[in-house]
């Protein structure tokens, strides 16, 4: 299979104008004949479905939670990038792309990345006219804070519930669009296969949550915009209800699934206070610009310092961060914080319960600054810290330690954020596209918004323009016999009748997930982990207890159902880390370091996209390859020392 | 820790609906109140003859507003500023007994156990709680400027969660905290100057054709709320819905309800 990336050639800072203008365009009089079906309406897929119904087109929106204002990506904190150069600080969108393309670890795909760092700045002026409340300064103008990764102050928030705002301004747009009679809202409902006939997406198989009724929706276009597989881990930053099923129900059906071992760990979370544990909380990575990372130098130390870190001497601290990276310091990239921590805990050096914690400590801080000017800084994150762990950070310093935070991965997606599959179009974390082997802070927000508001309304159209009316609707013997699969899969899960929860299966597949296809990865723990992978799976599907029936609310059905997909996407992950013999970005092999155990590229054979084709059940995945060129950006070694 | 819960239990929004008890022990001090009940859903499962408890949750970082139960006669229980998610068993003692109940309001059907349908409050934001504005190019975002106390006023109703507390510490289940914040967010902002009458009068108007019942100055809302929302934007309200009902035109204007 030949990947075509369709980017249009030419000068970059061009190429998007330009293809905008050679794209087909509907007459607004014909777009209410078309209907396009959105599932997710988290930032991407609320804002493509606002836009798409302000157009006029005739939508209809999907999402599993009571409301679409509850999509994850309320939970982002710190804020969006966005090229604007407020500050006279030298940015530009030139150097967005730069930095995005290098923070990716040189893994991305430029044109689309440039294109990003163009419409960051319609984003900013598009919440603000939503009236989104962003800070200001006493002037009455935006204020911008610096992040993790940039050399700039680009990065635009609302206190640090950035993420809760945009997605409110997105949610706003999307019920005026309801009011208006352009979007049809379900809430509470699932999707459970994508329809495709004729080589075409057609449609959707959709699961009501509430009172088990599964039915087609027929569509001429479908947009997936149902976020990241992280939970695949069970712990971690993600809400509870995040999951891949959407995402690898199209893959199931031909979609291509592109660099799913790319997967991001949150260097600030709080620790894992025992096995009740049902997700990580994220503390802001702001954090970091005044706390000190540090363990003690003995082991011998350990004990005494969990329990009263302030009688460490400061010579008997080991701050390792400032000590390996001069010039970085406590504030490096995500991935080296993140590895970094898990070196000194698997050294013995962690503090807290099980020795999975490492210090951050404001000590100095405050006595530098004043409490006052910290509680200013991080008033919240500091309350927050002491209601879950019920330590006060003013006093003690903070534990944390890494957590699964985003993935990079995601189905495979061409410049126009089409999938393989003609009509298939994939936005925001659920894509691959724009961050390569890492993302920068503050860049989740900024590419949901830029598919959903600015691109995908455009190529959606494209296709509409050029392809027509679907003409396949819900009486087709083949749309019937999706629906027959999905209520038959359903009974198939009910039906095994065994002893063991959706959710213990979920927690010993996270455990396997994060011990071999963590933080570091090896080949030997990577074949280790597909064998697990895989008898715990032929558990599932024999010692799986599901209570209740299939016509009614039922959570157990629905975790199962999610968990029985997880299983699958976790041994491609596992796959797709050990054909990528290199580190790169979040990806660490053990086998490819440098002599002081930094990361180490091989750009000579893995500079390429790993997209992966289903084969069918018990048949491994095949790789295509979409190779990458970098014209504008060189390639170097990245270094924080 | 050991518990004694009494949880609603109530399968579908038809069915009358009871408490049933339930024993749960060792819970640990450390986990989250909806961790303790993950515990008692295995410990159901496991024993293989009741369905686990159905409850609203997804984010477990109290920003979502997805969670929320009545604990003890108090919506989101017993810690101030605090999400049901965010409520951690330290906050208890052992051998307590815990009340579990939903959010209970009419216009808040139960969906089942604890879990209830707040689709009236995305009504209420179709009525009128947005800023009339297609994706385009609006002109540069720091043409707008916007006084920094307005943008922190704006920003302090704006982080409303959506969650119901209010309506189910209300005695009148009452929506003006929630309608209140949505029109306070938006109605200090330049941007939101040209709706500002029309929204308060359709949004309140919705409010009512929910069933929401009308405030009468208890404050429990506020005090319920774990986003910390004033009742002094009730205030504002008024005023705002005084002017707009009295101006005329923009009564003349009012939208239907829809239902």
């Amino acid at each position: 299979m030949e990947l075509r990336s369709n980017a249009p050639a030419g000068p970059i800072e061009t190429s998007w104008d330009k293809h905008r203008f050679d794209m087909k365009l509907v007459n607004p009089a014909n777009r209410r004949k078309f209907k396009v079906l959105v599932v997710g309406t988290g930032l991407a897929g609320g804002s493509a479905a606002a836009t798409l119904g302000e157009m006029g087109y005739n939508v209809e929106a999907f999402c599993f939670q009571d409301s679409p204002r509850r999509a994850h990506s309320i939970a982002a904190q710190g804020g969006i990038n966005a090229a604007k150069n407020y500050r006279g600080d030298g940015d530009s969108i030139y150097r967005l792309f730069y930095d995005t393309v290098k923070g990716g670890d040189y893994r991305s795909r430029e044109r689309n990345v440039y294109r990003l760092a163009q419409v960051s700045v319609n984003i900013i002026d598009q919440c603000v006219a939503q009236g989104v409340p962003f800070a200001r300064e006493y002037g009455g103008l935006l204020d911008n804070r610096s992040f993790g990764g940039a050399q700039v102050a680009r990065t635009f928030y609302a206190r640090g519930q950035t993420g809760q705002q945009l997605l409110l301004g997105a949610y706003q747009a999307l019920e005026r669009q309801v009011e208006a009679g352009t979007v049809q809202m379900f809430p509470r409902t699932e999707m459970l296969d994508l329809i495709v006939v004729d080589g075409r997406a057609r449609g959707i198989v959709i699961r009501d949550l509430v009172t088990g009724k599964v039915e087609a929706r027929m569509g001429d276009a479908v947009l997936l915009a149902s976020g990241g597989y992280g939970n695949v881990f069970y712990l971690s930053t993600n809400a509870m209800g995040s999951n891949c099923t959407a995402a690898w129900r199209a893959h199931r059906k031909g979609a291509l699934f592109a660099n799913p071992c790319y997967v991001q760990i949150h260097p600030t979370c709080i620790p894992v206070s025992g096995e009740h544990q049902s997700k990580l909380t994220l503390m802001s990575e702001s954090l970091r610009n005044d706390g000190r990372v540090w363990v003690p130098k003995k082991r011998d130390d350990i004990g005494r310092a969990s329990k009263d870190p302030g009688s460490i001497a400061e010579a008997d601290r080991d701050y390792y961060l400032e000590r390996k990276y001069p010039s970085f310091g406590n504030l490096v990239p995500r991935d080296i914080a993140s590895r970094n921590a898990k070196d000194v805990c698997d050294e013995g050096r962690g503090v807290g319960p099980g020795g999975q914690g490492v210090f951050l400590d404001f000590r100095d801080a405050i006595q530098r600054l004043g409490q006052k000017t910290i509680e200013e800084r991080y008033g919240n994150l500091f309350e927050m810290y002491e209601r879950i762990t019920d330590e006060d950070p003013y006093k003690v310093p903070m534990r944390i330690f890494p957590a699964i935070h985003y993935t990079m991965g995601g189905l495979w997606v061409d410049y126009n954020l089409m999938s393989n599959i003609p009509g298939l179009f994939v936005l925001g974390e659920a894509n691959f596209s724009d961050h390569g082997a890492n993302r920068l802070g503050a860049s989740a927000l900024m590419q949901g918004l830029a598919d959903g508001y600015f691109v995908a309304p455009y190529t959606v159209a494209d296709y509409l323009a050029r392809n027509g009316n679907s003409g396949v609707d819900a009486d087709h013997a083949a749309v019937k016999a999706e629906v027959q699969g999905v209520n038959d899969r359903i009974q198939k899960l009910l039906n095994i009748g065994g002893k063991r929860s959706p959710n213990s299966f979920h927690k010993a597949l996270g455990r396997i997930c994060w011990d071999k296809v963590g933080m570091a990865r090896n080949e030997a723990g990577l074949q280790e982990a597909i064998a697990e992978i895989q008898a715990l799976k032929a558990e599932f599907w024999t010692n799986l207890a599901i209570p209740g029936s299939a016509d009614s609310f039922n959570d157990s059905l629905v975790t199962a159902g999610r968990v029985a997909d997880f299983f699958e996407l976790a041994e491609l992950m596992a796959r797709d880390a050990l054909q990528r013999r290199e580190s790169c970005g979040g990806h660490f092999r053990e086998e490819s370091q440098t002599p002081e155990g930094e990361a180490l590229r091989d750009d000579e054979n893995f500079s390429y996209v790993a997209a992966w084709e289903w084969k069918g059940e018990g048949q491994e995945a095949v790789m295509h390859r979409e190779d990458l060129s970098f014209e504008y950006v060189k390639l170097a070694q990245r270094s924080y020392k | 820790m050991n518990l004694t819960l009494h949880i609603w239990r109530q399968k579908k929004a038809t069915d009358k609906g009871g408490f049933a008890t339930y024993k749960l022990a060792g819970v640990s001090p450390d986990s989250s109140f909806l961790e303790m009940l993950d515990q008692l859903n295995e410990e159901i499962l496991a024993g293989g003859k009741d369905e686990p408890v159905a409850f609203d949750h997804d984010c477990r970082e109290g920003i979502c507003g997805a969670c929320g139960m009545v604990v003890n006669g108090v919506p989101h229980g017993p810690q101030e500023l605090t999400t049901t998610c965010q409520l951690h068993m330290r906050k208890f003692k052992d051998g307590d007994e815990l009340w579990l109940e939903p959010w209970r309001a009419a216009a808040f059907p139960v969906v089942r156990d604890l879990v209830v349908d707040r689709g009236a409050f995305d009504r209420i934001i179709q009525a009128g709680g947005y800023i009339s504005v297609n994706t385009a190019a609006p002109r540069d975002a720091n043409e707008i400027p916007v006084p920094k106390t307005d943008a922190d006023l704006s920003m302090d109703a704006a982080q409303c969660i959506g969650c119901g507390a209010c309506v189910a510490a209300c005695p009148n289940a009452s929506a003006m905290l929630f309608t209140a914040a949505k029109v306070t967010h938006l109605g200090v902002l330049p941007q939101g100057q040209a709706e500002r009458g029309p929204r308060v009068l359709a949004m309140v108007a919705q409010m009512e054709a929910e069933g929401f019942g009308g405030c009468t100055n208890h404050g429990e809302c506020e005090s319920a709320c774990p986003k910390g929302i004033k009742l002094e934007f009730i205030a504002r309200l008024n005023r705002d819905y005084l002017k707009a009902a009295i101006g005329g035109r923009e009564a003349a204007q009012q939208r239907t309800v829809r239902r």
